[in-house]
């Protein structure tokens, strides 16, 4: 017991001592508006949100500003709060984040900008009152209805189809995917028989569409609304020699799907211009910082070469209406 | 130096000169490091998994293992939300949310006193098992709509100082653990469990009862962690504390708990705890990546198994090469005279 003591006691004596020099001091905030901006995605190491902070670097280098991004490996929402942590302390000037739980990094957000740091969603939105501004890549009802448009024009507007999405609380998903089921019933004779989920992860994403393949053999579509998602899906559908037989379309990048528009495991997918969503969001958070905006309603800003932007209603700012990539026009994009 | 060492324990005083180095290393790589709210984040991070090591360090010391923590937890916050959904006030779903744990916990140890299944296997079972029957409770969804004062609870200080909410709750029932583990009879008979389970039985000790209260408590702290962890991030769902099992394991043998059972001290592993929790941080502020991070925790995992071991062989040859000095010297005194 002693020793237990002495042991307790000992590391007491360092966390205090700790805690001792750490008292009173907390960061300074400078007083001229140093363009230091952190990207927060919903995971790092995702073509898609690289190819976001590529177009977001190169407005960092249009402005003379700072940019880095950091983030969780996995997309799980309890995994974004201590970066949002961090960030703060590191008094980055601001973050523009993705959320993968619109709710859970909302407290860790509120925090940040009691501190003073903008913050920006883009690409997947938080609570509105834990942001100033939402990049919205596409209205949401768009991107929804049209994906369904696309598909039933590859089946001819019959059969049984699929859903596989990200995780299963992913905000924007979800939110398409009630658009997907509303636009359904314009088409009697499709039925959605499944939404399944990948979790934004390759060899779950692969796993459930071989789930999906095999549990409803009549099987006449998938729509994957995510990145890692479609391109799992095509793998497994070319894989399984099924490319032709189950259409496939959903959202993902042109470098990521381009063999298999080549090939017909994929006719047609959409995407906005996932550089110009990052690029925004960065020209978005400098004018927040540099106090040209302040996220109201009806307030305008340069976005450099993407042209001038109107704030709407809720703070949300509209990138543009989704692109349809398909073999005609695949080449012509590199991300 | 020696004494001291010999008073603390070889393995207790590295950590401390691993704490120490975690906190230099911390300070080096960023300059935010030791800002006082950082601190607070440190602590903030480590809330569900500080409570969670007391009760896994007691089960890994009586020569069990609970694999399930993780998914108790993640359990207890959908049983929580579920019934926030509903309407229900806030301590009733507090209540429940404990109450399922603890039963969790129960049947946990159920299987393997009653059974005599192997813990390892069992709370692998109830690790799916738990995380499968969250799934069931909240399905995909995630309740969040929760009060400010719980949210505050979770995720704020108390006013004033640097110190989280939760923290609060880690600090009262580490002094009990500490006082009942190393302290009072029952920790002499968990050790003694973990030690030599047969010789513990026919020394008149329950084995079965005091195994089976252990992975209940397990249950019960792992469900108190899952309202915490609710608090903290205003969320509940289904995937809460993924993976955490990983981390608590990692923290408690780093302590210098054995694998095999029977050894380990308390103060040690809440060091460890700090040691984990400091580096993440410090990688963290430094933008290391994750991957970085797991690595790193991992190869602490890996050490710590073979760490304590290695010093227990040490020890060992000291003991072996100063018997044999000592027999040495007295033969050739005896010689001489």
């Amino acid at each position: 017991m002693k020793a237990f003591l002495r042991t307790g006691g000992l590391g007491v004596l360092l966390l205090s001592v700790l805690l001792l020099s750490a008292c009173g001091s907390t960061p300074s905030n400078s007083s001229t508006p140093t363009l230091n901006i952190a990207f927060l995605p919903k995971a790092v190491n995702n073509p898609y949100f690289d190819t976001a902070a590529s177009g977001a670097q190169k407005a960092a280098h249009e402005l003379g500003g700072q940019f880095k991004q950091v983030g969780p490996s996995d997309a799980v929402a309890s995994e974004q709060v201590p970066y949002i942590q961090t960030l703060t302390t590191q008094g980055v000037s601001a973050i523009v984040i993705s959320a993968d739980d619109a709710n859970a990094v909302a407290p860790a957000l509120k925090q940040a900008m009691e501190k003073g740091i903008k913050v920006v969603s883009y690409d997947s939105d938080t609570a509105p009152d834990a942001r100033l501004i939402f990049i919205n890549q596409a209205s949401t009802e768009d991107i929804g209805r049209s994906e369904v448009d696309l598909l039933a024009s590859e089946i001819n507007s019959t059969g049984q189809i699929a859903i596989l999405s990200a995780t299963s609380t992913a905000t924007n998903q979800n939110a398409w995917i009630a658009f997907m089921q509303d636009e359904l019933k314009k088409y009697p004779n499709m039925s959605l028989v499944k939404i399944a989920y990948g979790n934004d992860d390759d060899q779950t994403s692969y796993n459930q569409t071989q789930a999906l393949v095999q549990a409803y053999p009549n099987l006449k579509g998938i729509i994957s609304p995510t990145t890692v998602g479609i391109a799992a899906a095509a793998r497994y559908l070319k894989t399984a020699g099924l490319s032709g037989k189950i259409a496939l379309t959903g959202l993902g990048t042109p470098n990521s799907l381009r063999s298999y528009v080549k090939d017909g495991t994929i006719k047609g997918f959409e995407l906005w211009d996932v550089g110009h969503l990052g690029y925004l969001a960065y020209y978005a958070a400098a004018a927040l910082i540099q106090g040209k905006i302040t996220g109201k309603q009806g307030e305008t800003f340069t976005a450099g070469s993407l042209g001038t932007y109107t704030i709407g209603a809720n703070g949300v700012v509209l990138l543009g209406p989704p692109t349809v990539f398909n073999a005609q026009n695949i080449d012509q994009f590199n991300f | 130096m020696r004494k001291i060492i010999r008073l603390v324990g070889l393995w207790e005083a590295l950590l401390v000169v691993l704490l120490i180095g975690s906190m230099l290393l911390g300070s080096l790589l960023s300059p935010y490091f030791l800002y006082s709210n950082n601190f607070s984040n440190i602590l903030g991070d480590l809330s569900e998994k500080s409570i969670m090591i007391l009760s896994m360090m007691m089960i890994i010391v009586v020569g069990e293992i609970d694999l399930s923590v993780a998914s108790i937890l993640g359990l207890s916050s959908v049983v929580l939300g579920n019934l926030w959904m509903h309407n229900l006030p806030l301590w009733v779903c507090i209540l429940v949310a404990l109450a399922v744990g603890t039963l969790a916990g129960f049947v946990n140890g159920l299987l393997v006193t009653a059974l005599g299944l192997p813990s390892l296997v069992v709370t692998l079972g109830t690790l799916a098992l738990y995380r499968g029957c969250a799934y069931i409770v909240l399905g995909q969804l995630a309740v969040s709509n929760f009060p400010d004062g719980f949210t505050t609870f979770g995720f704020g200080d108390i006013p004033g100082t640097i110190i989280p909410w939760p923290f609060v709750i880690f600090v009262v029932l580490a002094v009990m653990v500490i006082f009942v583990l190393h302290g009072s009879w029952i920790g002499r008979q968990v050790y003694t469990i973990g030690n030599n389970q047969i010789a513990a039985r026919f020394a008149g000790i329950r084995v079965a009862r005091i195994k089976l209260i252990l992975f209940t408590i397990s249950g019960f702290i792992s469900g108190l962690a899952g309202v915490i962890f609710t608090a903290r991030f205003s969320s509940a769902r289904a995937d809460n504390a993924l993976g955490f099992e990983l981390d608590v394991i990692t923290i408690v043998l780093l302590g210098g708990v054995s694998i095999f059972g029977g050894r380990g001290t308390l103060p040690g592993v809440i060091i460890a705890l700090f040691v984990v929790g400091i580096l993440r941080n410090a990688f963290a502020l430094a933008d290391f990546p994750t991957e970085t991070q797991s690595i790193i925790v991992g190869g602490l995992l890996v050490f710590s198994v073979l760490g304590p071991n290695a010093i227990v062989r040490l020890q060992d040859w000291l003991t072996r090469k100063h018997i044999v000095a000592t027999i040495t010297n007295y033969l050739q005194r005896s010689r001489s005279s």
